[in-house]
């Protein structure tokens, strides 16, 4: 996905991102003009006031969602124009999600759902088992592999979940309020299993968060106000 | 990928069994009706030739009327056959072994407290030969009772179980309309036909004493004619045509006033009203369908609605448009094709029950099996089409935010 002429590019690399809803009167501007570069093996946190555009401007860089204009490089590649079907194709191959309300399948095991991606990938499924129980193992979670979900605590719910961003060996890991439905405890150990993943395997993390707490572990913190970046610092905690 | 699609849509199924196997209900209906009436019907058709070949594929009805089958009983303006012209067809045609006159009438039987409606014949013994009845108890008409016209007659075996029970009905009164006949002879029984009507149910006698007590004329009805044995039974009925145009003075360019069929167009004939049932059915089983594919339709909707986070989490995760449409597609066709085997299996044993009650013999059909099997996939790909490709279009950002 590289070439020569790209590769001095950051991994993320936004330039005068906005992305609109509607038309005329009751046009929302989401994002307005968004400039931010993150490179590989950064953990950034991204916060702000309710409607400042924190989840649209963390869809858009997950490829949820399509900018409505300005240039988006992933890997140096220019993916802002790119039909839902290969956005879909580059959710699966480089991109991994955690959501905060952890969005498991029900009534399916942890390790099933770790695989699911990985059924996606073409897999086969000895293979898939191999990377699933990986996963799971990374976020501590591999005795639990044979439970489903609601036999599973919201925090290690939420890290089958991680393993399952993590299973199909992404690029970018995005991270939406990942611990918004969990205690401060439970929080803690989510975020520690994030920065484990980030220090120790080099993981590319981008989270949005509205707890300040939560976001001190991230190495950089960005703040959304009314679809623009008002700041950009690194966080005191940075390793 | 097709085989995880699968596995998956089992699961979704089963996961609502009750649910699944309401919804398919319609399906099971509409193809168990088909396949339990094919099945019968061609149980009942197979009887039916069976029945012909025993009774002698080689005997021929002619019936005055052009088209009688058709149209029911003669019009008045066509003339009835009589004796005469039945004993001069008999003389004249040469692949013609004998030809039996037959008079017909419905009408009550009474002895003691007893009484039945039933058929009444008037023949000679021509017809017990041609018809292939044997007599069980007693003896057939003599020719003086013939020729004078004398009330004797012969009773099939229901007639007699009804009047007489246990009693011995021979030299037995018994009151034919106004007319009091001795019983001399009992015929073995033939029971019912394919199509369930009793054949043992009538009383004969010669053919004059039903002209003179009972119908009041010279009218013969209709004339069996057995063919010789090895002549083709084309040939023979193209004969009858000939000479019988000639005895009734039939012009050329005029159409025939009579009918000749044998027992294989009656087989045909009697096939066809199978073939009518079927295709009735045929007509229930597809609205049976349609609205059992709505069914399926209603139910993949409401699924979809359902598993909206699922769809959002799967696209999230990098599932393709076609992959999810695949997804709901696959469930909708494997749920209708449960559907259509659960039907084949109730079609086919329904098929069975039929078969053994009506007494005929049982013929599944492989070809109806294999048609119902691809109607019951058909059923799935057009009303899963339309859920699935709502759940295909689906925004993943919106999906995954559906509470």
């Amino acid at each position: 996905m590289t070439d020569a002429a790209t590769r001095r590019l950051p991994l993320i690399h936004l330039r005068g991102i906005s992305r609109v809803y509607g038309h005329g009167e009751a046009e929302v501007r989401a994002l307005d003009g968004i400039d931010l570069d993150i490179d590989e093996g950064d953990f950034v946190a991204i916060m702000g006031p309710s409607g400042s555009g924190k989840s649209t401007a963390m869809n858009v860089i997950g490829c949820l969602d399509a900018p409505t204009a300005g240039q988006y490089r992933f890997n140096g590649v220019e993916v802002a124009g790119l039909s839902r079907d290969l956005r879909a194709l580059l959710r699966r191959h480089y991109l991994g999600f955690v959501f905060q309300g952890y969005n498991l399948l029900a009534r399916t095991t942890a390790l099933h759902n770790v695989e699911l991606p990985l059924i996606y990938k073409g897999m086969g499924r000895a293979e898939r088992h191999a990377a699933a129980i990986e996963a799971l193992a990374k976020v501590g979670l591999e005795h639990r592999a044979h439970h489903d979900p609601s036999e599973l605590s919201g925090g290690q719910q939420q890290r089958v979940a991680i393993a399952r961003a993590l299973a199909g060996n992404p690029q970018v890991v995005l991270a939406d309020e990942p611990t918004g439905n969990l205690d401060t405890k439970l929080s803690r150990e989510i975020m520690e299993v994030l920065r484990d993943l980030n220090e120790t395997d080099g993981l590319t993390i981008v989270m949005v968060t509205h707890e300040a707490e939560m976001a001190r572990y991230a190495r950089r913190l960005i703040w959304m106000v009314d679809g623009r970046i008002e700041r950009d610092t690194p966080t005191e905690e940075a390793a | 990928m097709l085989w995880e699609t699968i596995r998956l849509a089992i699961q979704a199924i089963f996961r609502n069994a009750l649910r699944s196997f309401l919804t398919v209900l319609g399906i099971v209906i509409g193809v168990g009706a088909v396949i339990a009436m094919v099945t019968v019907g061609q149980g009942s058709t197979e009887q039916v030739t069976a029945d012909v070949e025993k009774l002698g594929s080689n005997l021929l009805m002619i019936l005055p009327g052009e088209d009688a089958m058709e149209g029911g009983p003669a019009g008045t303006a066509t003339p009835m056959f009589d004796l005469r012209i039945n004993d001069l067809l008999q003389e004249q045609l040469a692949l013609i072994d004998v030809s039996a006159p037959m008079s017909m009438s419905r009408g009550r039987v009474v002895f003691g407290n007893e009484n039945r409606r039933t058929d009444i014949v008037g023949t000679d013994n021509r017809y017990f030969t041609a018809a292939g009845w044997e007599i069980a108890r007693g003896r057939l008409f003599d020719t003086a009772e013939l020729k004078s016209g004398k009330p004797v007659c012969v009773i099939g075996e229901t007639v007699r179980k009804d009047l007489f029970g246990t009693a011995d009905p021979l030299g037995e009164v018994i009151r034919i309309r106004k007319l009091s006949c001795e019983v001399i002879g009992l015929l073995k029984s033939k029971g019912a036909s394919t199509f369930g009507n009793d054949q043992d149910d009538f009383v004969i006698m010669p053919l004059r004493t039903f002209q003179r007590r009972v119908s009041g004329n010279t009218d013969v009805n209709l004339m069996f004619a057995a063919v010789r044995d090895g002549v083709p039974t084309e040939r023979a009925v193209r004969e009858v045509e000939v000479v019988l145009r000639d005895l009734r003075r039939i012009g050329r360019g005029e159409d025939d006033d009579f009918t000749v069929m044998d027992m294989k167009q009656i087989a045909s004939m009697l096939s066809g009203i199978t073939g009518v049932l079927t295709g009735l059915l045929s007509a229930v089983a597809a609205v049976s369908l349609l609205v059992g594919g709505i069914g399926i339709m209603n139910i993949m909707l409401v699924s979809v609605t359902e598993r909206t986070r699922e769809i959002g989490i799967r696209l999230a995760i990098g599932a393709q448009a076609r992959q999810v449409l695949m997804q709901f597609l696959v469930e909708a066709i494997i749920l209708s094709l449960f559907g259509g085997l659960i039907g084949i299996a109730a079609g086919l044993s329904l098929g069975y029950l039929g078969a053994s009650l009506l007494a005929i013999p049982f013929r599944p059909d492989a070809g109806v099996v294999l048609i119902a099997f691809a109607f019951s996939a058909a059923v799935g790909v057009i009303f899963g089409y339309f859920p699935a490709r709502r759940a295909a279009r689906m925004n993943p950002i919106d999906a995954l935010r559906h509470e």
